[in-house]
């Protein structure tokens, strides 16, 4: 029996906009292949050792909330996550997720915006997986979301005022068919390197998208067994009509 | 709201409007028109710019009831507040006995129409923003209903319902000689922004209050602490809550927002947990913790759908003066007791006897779709309104605990219900995993729910898709045996959906009858 291990990172403080539905799609298409899943949340102070996890999700989170999570991440978890996706496990990584997979992200104006108790900030440290930075822009880019992306066509919604510029080093991971995408100026979307992905797509993304949730099943599942696994198919018709009726919405909301 | 008639142009309706002198005024003139005469005619004694603005808005109001264009609960603000901006911050300077605002992110319309059936109880004429219109031209509205074609006020006490964006705004009107807050959830964060943003906002209005404003707030939420405590010198703080009680839960919801300490950053404990974040907490590592509770409600006993009954303690429980009324509330679910010592805090702090806030409770029905009952087909249907994740979790708790039933879960993602539907995702909708009911889906988003429903564990032959609300009501009521109960579950726009196709259906006599302004 095959089975992979989630790391859920931070599940408790970056939690706000519904991407526990990622995790969820990943877990139930496994069960009901009869792939054995579990799912560790890993959380500021805990444990994480490299070579453990097949799957890495990250979520996005308030601003307030990544300040504590950028300092554990970057001081205590940084090295074994590295070394995991250097050896190819695979990632995703959403919205405050992905901004935290590239160098840094800066917050806006976080001093006079964050109420009493929060320590004065600047930037906050990233673990460069992506070669990306993040600036918050004044507005947010608020709305539906259409991606073409490698994987097909992704649906998602966006909520972010963190503008992501790309490096050399990383690709996008697709191109803006309605929506802002990284910053709202080069019609990109997210970034890739190997099998860690990253982008702004709430939704949740991975119920509506089943084809990208099975992708990442399978480079798990390759990577661990061996090139030649083939996931078995699954009725995905409830998913597909969410997905093309969140297609139309994008369309019209746009 | 309601699109479709908020879309009717002012002028338009205007023109279109004979029946009398100022009508045929507004449409030869235009509001811009309007302003610019009214402004070069100084009475004293006499506001002509509020005059026109309050004669435009009745006549918008009976236009819009005379068209069937809804209930009349925000175009008449709208074009009034165009002639005269100043209408809020007007009227409510003449109220005798002052405004009450009402915020928070769940609770807010129950706990505001309590209040007002309690003030009217005790002999005050109350105006109310009914039917969720809480946006300033909803006040405006409200306002204008009330008062005489000069402005003279026919009212002693405003009771106002604000959303939680327009909560600072609307304080700088009207200045409150007292706020209620009930909570602040996650909601609708494609509107707001995040949750933060919301807390800072209300810090700096709460900071900036007049002195002696008293501030009514739910102490079991640790953010309203945090801003309670920060509000101006000169506040006079009313922390309410629960005091012990049998059904807290053991861990904290996905859900749940603020479980940090606001001062230290360290996790919150709880001693109790009750709804979301909100309970009994306390900081492990600084000295925050809830503070001693002017008002509370303890010995709670949740009736299912069929309300509740708590003791309601005045006083802080060690004092001398302290007093303990049985309440009785049709208003189910342990969120409901919040909202229920919520309106009775801010009763008794206003003065109303605690006897006449008690009779007025017990006869309280629920508003506009939040539990409504309604019969359809000789069935019984319940309309729990769902808008965020807690609130949510909530009415899942109450209905899972229920007898169960066949369930309709209409989602629509317009504005007024939050563009984002990622919001199912953080809702416990596993709990329905081995609901032994069907459910039916329905709403714009109704392939969204199906797909909620199915990573849930909830088999596909039990998820039903409707998408049409009329069609998916009929078929849930047909799910039921005849006099037996079904459930609605709508967003907040899918609940207006509900009511226009109850009121087709003859199952209820007025769509609007329950967003009336005024306490008898």
């Amino acid at each position: 029996m095959y089975s992979l291990r989630i790391t859920w990172l931070y599940p408790e403080l970056m939690n706000v906009y519904g991407d526990r539905g990622n995790v969820r799609t990943l877990e139930q298409r496994c069960h009901w292949r009869g792939i054995d899943v579990s799912v560790v949340r890993v959380s500021v102070g805990d444990d994480l050792a490299a070579g453990d996890t097949d799957i890495y999700f990250f979520g996005g989170g308030q601003d307030r909330e990544q300040i504590a999570v950028a300092a554990d991440l970057a001081g205590r978890l940084r090295d074994a996550v590295w070394q995991d996706l250097a050896d190819d496990a695979v990632a995703l990584t959403v919205c405050g997720g992905y901004q935290l997979f590239g160098h840094h992200y800066r917050p806006w104006n976080t001093q006079a915006e964050t109420p009493d108790a929060v320590p004065e900030q600047g930037e906050l440290p990233g673990i460069g997986v992506f070669d990306a930075v993040s600036d918050a822009g004044p507005g947010r880019f608020i709305g539906n979301v259409l991606s073409e992306t490698p994987w097909g066509t992704l649906v998602g919604f966006e909520n972010h005022s963190g503008r992501t510029f790309l490096g050399e080093g990383t690709h996008p991971f697709g191109k803006v068919i309605v929506g802002h995408g990284n910053n709202g100026q080069d019609g990109t979307e997210g970034a890739v390197t190997r099998n860690a992905f990253g982008c702004y797509l709430h939704g949740s993304l991975l119920p509506k998208n089943p084809a990208f949730a099975d992708h990442l099943l399978g480079l798990a599942l390759r990577r661990k067994y061996g090139a030649n696994i083939v996931l078995a198919p699954l009725d995905d018709a409830a998913e597909l009509r969410a997905h093309a009726a969140a297609a139309t919405r994008a369309r019209q909301t746009h | 709201m309601s699109h479709a008639w908020a879309r009717v142009k002012a002028s338009a309706l205007a023109s279109r409007w004979r029946g009398g002198v100022v009508g045929v005024t507004v449409g030869a003139l235009g509001i811009t028109g309007l302003r610019a005469l009214t402004a070069r005619v100084p009475v004293r004694g006499i506001d002509a710019r509020l005059i026109a603005a309050l004669a435009a808005a009745k006549v918008t109001y009976r236009a819009t009831r005379f068209l069937g264009r809804g209930g009349g609960t925000a175009l008449p603000g709208v074009i009034a507040e165009r002639v005269d901006p100043g209408l809020i911050a007007k009227i409510a300077r003449t109220l005798p006995q002052g405004a009450i605002v009402v915020a928070g992110t769940n609770g807010k319309t129950t706990t505001s129409r309590l209040l007002t059936e309690i003030l009217t109880e005790g002999g005050y004429r109350v105006v109310n923003n009914g039917a969720g219109s809480n946006l300033s031209r909803g006040i405006a509205a409200s306002f204008a209903r009330v008062s005489s074609p000069i402005g003279r006020v026919r009212a002693d006490v405003a009771v106002l319902e604000t959303d939680e964006a327009a909560f600072p705004a609307i304080i700088a009107a009207v200045h409150p000689c007292m706020i209620v807050l009930n909570n602040l959830f996650r909601d609708q964060l494609d509107r707001y922004g995040e949750l933060n943003s919301i807390a800072v906002r209300w810090g700096t209005a709460l900071a900036a209050l007049d002195p002696g404003v008293t501030l009514v707030y739910d102490a079991d939420d640790p953010v309203l602490c945090a801003l309670a405590e920060h509000a101006a010198s000169g506040t006079v703080r009313v922390p309410f809550g629960l005091g012990a009680h049998r059904y807290g839960m053991s861990a904290l919801t996905h859900a749940a927002d603020s479980i940090h300490c606001p001062k230290c950053g360290a996790p919150l404990r709880y001693h109790l947990l009750s709804v979301g974040h909100l309970g009994d907490w306390y900081c492990p590592t600084s000295d925050n913790a809830r503070p001693p509770l002017a008002f509370a409600a303890t010995d709670i006993t949740l009736k299912g759908m069929e309300g509740a009954s708590f003791a309601f303690i005045s006083g802080e429980q060690s004092s001398p003066s302290v007093s303990t009324t049985a309440i009785q509330t049709q208003l189910p679910g342990l969120y409901n007791v919040y909202n229920t010592v919520g309106a009775l805090a801010a009763a008794t702090a206003f003065g109303v006897p605690v006897e006449v806030a008690r009779a007025a409770t017990q006869a309280f029905v629920p508003p506009f779709g939040r539990i409504e009952r309604v019969s359809l087909r000789e069935r019984r249907l319940t309309l729990l309104l769902i808008k965020n994740p807690t609130g949510a979790n909530e009415v899942l708790r109450l209905l899972t605990a229920a007898t169960p039933a066949p369930l309709l879960i209409a989602i629509n993602d317009l504005a007024a219900d939050g563009r984002d539907v990622s919001w199912l995702w953080d809702t416990d909708f596993e709990t329905l995993a081995d609901y032994p009911a069907p459910v039916i889906v329905s709403g714009i988003r109704a392939a969204d729910m199906a797909v909620r429903l199915k990573y849930a564990g909830v088999s596909a032959e039990r998820i039903t898709v409707v998408p049409e609300i009329a069609d998916a009501l009929i078929a849930v009521a047909e799910c039921a045996m005849p006099e037996a109960d079904a459930y609605v579950l709508p967003t907040y726009t899918a609940m207006l959906a509900t009511r226009a196709a109850l009121s087709r259906f003859g199952a209820l006599a007025d769509v609007w009858a329950t967003a009336e302004h005024v306490g008898r």
